[in-house]
């Protein structure tokens, strides 16, 4: 039993305790980090395949599985950090097809100016520019008040705020339009959390302006960077 | 000390939550609802009661000087274990406690009752006291959740549907209840801690008054006959 105070020890004895503890300490972190790569080993390609599995889910949000048949993981391209995005870093997007015909684009996309910080959206767009549907993906909005950006945490569960840009495109509203209402736009917002949904609003309007100029462009990069990712 | 005394000083006498004031930051993040709640008690319960029991069988190998290195190493190494484990088989729950798991690791009552139990009892009874105290703090934060859930949105339960299937949030008050931002938020944790906390000492003190006014208690007179 070794869990007991010593007494001061003497000079040589110094020496001796150090070395000794150092070496418990060291075979202590040997082993465990032993352990741990055991179970990041085990773990891995489970983990893998739920990432991949909960990557896909969340795409299926903004794009029904029904509406595309190629594999959309591996039809990546990669962009750079865009700022139309309101992205600072490179990101990937998802060219869903069906029967060859390009079907939408599944980017990411960003609202720097939340009530609390970044809001992260992920959106479909087809080709011609309009929206397929958007999600917000991740928020620090207050939780009661301007969280309905997420339809989750939405109380109008069957007409959630953030459904009302499905099937909005440059073509049946112009893009002045793509404001809350209370900047003169098209969307609503809910009494009280004007900022949140206006800091989404006006990101999802930048996002359809930059996909409905940029999307023909990314379509025709043909040849799929095959398996190189996922 | 038997079972009967650590389970009653975990959920009560010395009750993590409320009494020792230990891992307030789970307490006022994750309270916001039972489920978050229970969900992040459930999580400290598991990694107290593997780390408490991991030290009480290794204390003979562990010098004094080098113990608190050697106990975060352990504690952060089952941690990782588990948040790789829950991540890759209860993806589900995984997505929802996620972030918290690693603070676990930070939650000064697991290095507390590992210092103080763990360190120097038997590995049963060391599983046992880790398993209590954490038992102690669930019910504390579950309580909060409770509380806090019902008084801000209205509802009990919500998100019940990411841990068990199917299940449904009950609504407890009218559909249009406007909710009361302040207990989502996290001083509604602090004012409804305080309550508790309030509560508990009134019932300790009314308890210990009652045991004052009481004479020694002399035994019932016995009305068997002899």
């Amino acid at each position: 039993m070794s869990l007991r105070q010593q007494q001061a020890p003497k000079d040589h004895e110094a020496v001796q305790i150090s070395l000794r503890t150092a070496l418990i300490l060291m075979l202590f972190t040997a082993a465990f980090t032993t352990l741990m790569a055991f179970a990041y080993l085990a773990t891995r390609d489970t983990i893998a395949a739920s990432a991949k599995k909960e990557k896909l889910k969340l795409i299926g949000e903004v794009l029904p599985p029904a509406m595309y048949d190629n594999a959309l993981l591996k039809d990546v391209i990669e962009l750079p950090a865009i700022a139309e995005l309101g992205l600072d870093q490179p990101s990937r997007a998802y060219r869903a097809r069906k029967n060859g015909e390009p079907v939408a684009l599944v980017f990411e996309a960003a609202a720097p100016d939340g009530y609390s910080g970044r809001i992260n959206l992920i959106l479909a767009v087809r080709p011609d520019g309009e929206i397929v549907a958007v999600r917000v993906t991740a928020h620090r909005e207050t939780p009661g008040l301007g969280d309905y950006i997420d339809p989750h945490k939405d109380k109008n569960k069957t007409q959630p705020w953030i459904s009302q840009f499905d099937r909005q495109g440059f073509a049946s509203l112009p893009p002045a339009q793509w404001h809350v209402k209370k900047d003169g736009g098209h969307f609503d917002q809910r009494s009280g959390a004007t900022i949140s949904a206006r800091a989404v609003t006006n990101a999802i309007g930048r996002a359809a302006a930059w996909a409905s100029k940029q999307d023909a462009q990314l379509f025709a990069t043909s040849a799929p960077p095959a398996a190189r990712l996922n | 000390m038997n079972l009967r005394d650590i389970a009653w000083n975990g959920l009560w006498k010395q009750n993590a939550g409320i009494v020792q004031l230990l891992g307030m930051c789970p307490l006022l993040a994750m309270s916001n609802s039972i489920v978050n709640a229970a969900g992040l008690g459930i999580a400290t319960i598991i990694v107290m009661a593997l780390s408490s029991g991991t030290v009480s069988i290794l204390r003979g190998f562990i010098p004094y000087e080098i113990r608190i290195p050697v106990f975060i190493l352990i504690i952060a190494a089952l941690v990782t274990g588990i948040d790789l484990a829950m991540n890759a088989w209860l993806h589900q729950l995984y997505l929802v406690l996620g972030i918290f798991i690693p603070l676990i690791v930070t939650n000064c009552i697991v290095l507390a009752r590992v210092e103080a139990y763990a360190a120097k009892n038997p590995p049963l009874s060391a599983t046992f006291d880790a398993t209590m105290m954490g038992l102690g703090l669930t019910l504390v934060l579950v309580v909060l959740g409770a509380v806090r859930e019902l008084v801000g949105s209205g509802t009990l339960f919500a998100g019940i549907e990411m841990l068990v299937p199917g299940a449904h949030a009950i609504q407890i008050m009218p559909a249009d209840y406007p909710g009361f931002l302040v207990a989502i938020l996290p001083p509604g944790a602090f004012f409804t801690l305080g309550c508790l906390i309030a509560l508990r000492n009134w019932i300790d003190a009314r308890a210990a008054r009652r045991k004052l006014a009481q004479p020694i208690p002399s035994g019932e007179p016995s009305m068997q006959p002899v």
